[in-house]
């Protein structure tokens, strides 16, 4: 038994900079541990790891860096984690495609439970999350000595990126498992703000009829309003949007000031992914589409003139 | 090569479920069961493998309750060879079902596991990357393209930001995310045929694995509900309504 609880919260970073998620991590790990330590580990990682120092309530970052944790590899990132893992009360990540992909297998390896995309910490051992997208809330305890959990970001608010004044320590990587090797990545390259922490997201369904009608009625929008680009997952199937664009259970889970939802029925899986928007704005020619059930504000109209209409007026 | 595909019973996506007043859990009762939508994607993977000539045997396994036996038989009239259900009244979580899958894969020694990335009732999304740890093979999750050469996978994965591809050392575990492909129907003389194809029946305790679930459910609620809204009549209407209402503009 440690004398006090200690939380490690382990970053999902792109090398440079710390994903704004790990910071919503950091918040739920503060309300679980007396301390909260940072992981950063990857392959020239220094930039991120002095990021994570600054995060407020850090009080240390433990860096690894080396060949063999480039690129996020689950096999090496979990023998890691697995290793430094003894002696915290708390495991947490980001419930990003990277902590989605590392939790588990760390859990299994210290043969825990693991907890997925808590959206709140009601004590040390119990947590809330939502199951059968998001139509029910379960509140479950663990009493394994260390708490692994991935994070959804939406449920609590981010540290402050500046404040913190962490230590900074190296640790000493794993070897490579040889399990695995990076191939190639196809980056959506985009200038817009990140589609889960975006203040305002303009998200279109399948009557957008096409990629080109789809992006010329809907970018001016964002752009204007300085929003992301999401859809739904008939939108996406359709090849009119990119798949990380989808907002859904099986999607991004999204929570903006805005989300103003153009052509999208709302089928439960969409909802899943974004009624935790402050305001919701749904725009469907059906008016008894089941978007405007959980819409703030619905407008009846075909979105071809309501959305430049939109556009104008702003 | 052999693959095993792993599928769960869980409630039709279609069911617009209940939680019971008592807050002790979902209502099930006289519900719709089916296949869970990933593992069917996962099914269908594991049959176009064969197809191709990757594979030469499909193995579905369950883990559950005796009607689970209804999903193997799904699977089989997809093209699955043989079922194994592991069969328990226990409430299986991610870690058991992950010891089972495990012990199932010491008996039959696959090549390739393929599991759906997530299961739509608990939306736990972690069962696959603890077999493979517990395995300690290689895992590529969320898998939206495979393809198996010179005794590797390899397998564009969907992560945040766009696509990954990874080259991993088989055996291995992957996970199937929905645009993977597009899942077939049963034909009726497939769905016939099913019928006959050998389904074996263990238990936990056969295997030697511990199932006691790790995590206790301690109540289940409803989210709270998001207060009706308004339908406004134009577009000028609305712009005013976010600008001196929300606030938001």
């Amino acid at each position: 038994m440690t004398a006090f609880a200690c939380a490690l919260v382990v970053a999902y970073h792109e090398g440079e900079s710390i994903h704004p998620t790990t910071r919503h991590a950091v918040t739920a790990a503060s309300q679980c541990g007396d301390d909260v330590h940072v992981l950063v580990a990857g392959d020239g990682c220094a930039e991120a790891a002095r990021a994570a120092a600054a995060i407020a309530g850090v009080s240390r970052v433990l860096h690894a860096d080396a060949p063999s944790l480039a690129n996020g590899l689950a096999e090496n990132h979990a023998a890691l984690v697995w290793a430094l893992a003894q002696g915290y009360s708390h495991v947490f990540f980001s419930a990003s495609s990277y902590g989605k992909n590392v939790a588990p297998r760390v859990a299994a390896l210290l043969d825990v439970a693991q907890v997925s995309d808590i959206i709140r910490v009601l004590d040390a051992h119990t947590f809330e999350r939502p199951i059968y997208a998001g139509n029910a809330i379960a509140t479950v305890r663990s009493d394994d000595a260390i708490k692994v959990a991935t994070v959804r970001a939406t449920g609590f608010p981010a540290a402050p990126a500046e404040g913190g004044t962490a230590s900074i320590e190296s640790v000493a990587p794993v070897g490579d498992t040889g399990l695995s090797a990076f191939v190639s990545r196809a980056a959506a390259r985009t200038d817009r703000p990140d589609l889960g922490s975006a203040r305002v997201v303009v998200s279109g369904g399948r009557a957008l009829g096409s990629e080109e009608t789809f992006l010329s009625v809907l970018v001016p929008l964002a752009d204007k309003l300085g929003g992301a680009l999401g859809a739904s997952r008939a939108a996406v199937d359709a090849g009119y949007a990119p798949n990380d664009w989808q907002v859904g259970q099986t999607g991004k889970i999204v929570a903006p000031e805005l989300y103003i939802a153009c052509g999208i029925s709302g089928a439960i899986q969409h909802q899943a992914g974004m009624k935790d928007s402050k305001v919701i704005v749904a725009i469907n020619k059906d008016p008894d589409a089941p978007i405007f059930d959980i819409a703030d504000y619905g407008l009846v109209a075909d979105l071809f003139d309501a959305v430049p209409q939109l556009v104008a007026s702003l | 090569m052999k693959a095993i595909v792993a599928v769960k019973r869980v409630v039709d996506f279609n069911v617009k479920i209940q939680v019971l007043p008592d807050g002790s859990g979902i209502n099930l009762a006289g519900v719709k069961m089916s296949m869970n939508p990933f593992d069917e994607i996962a099914v269908e993977e594991a049959v176009r493998l064969k197809e191709k000539g990757v594979l030469t045997e499909v193995v579905a396994v369950s883990c559950g309750p005796a009607a689970c036996q209804e999903t193997l038989r799904s699977a089989m009239a997809l093209g699955a060879d043989r079922g194994i259900l592991v069969e328990t009244d226990v409430e299986l979580q991610p870690l058991g079902v992950a010891k089972l899958l495990k012990a199932v894969m010491e008996r039959e020694q696959p090549q390739l596991v393929l599991l759906g990335k997530q299961a739509i009732d608990d939306d736990c999304n972690q069962t696959g990357q603890m077999l493979a740890a517990l395995a300690g093979i290689a895992q590529a999750t969320f898998a939206s393209e495979v393809r198996i050469a010179d005794g590797r996978a390899c397998v564009t994965r969907e992560v945040d930001g766009g696509l990954e591809t990874l080259s991993v050392a088989l055996p291995a575990v992957i996970t199937t995310d929905l645009r993977l492909n597009e899942p077939r129907y049963a034909s009726l003389p497939n769905i016939m045929k099913a019928k006959s194809k050998p389904l074996a029946r263990l238990t936990p305790a056969e295997l030697g694995v511990d199932v006691t679930p790790r995590l206790s459910t301690l109540k289940v609620t409803e989210p709270s509900k998001r207060k009706a809204g308004v339908k406004v009549p134009d577009v000028a209407t609305l712009v005013d309504r976010l600008k001196n209402d929300a606030k938001i503009l």
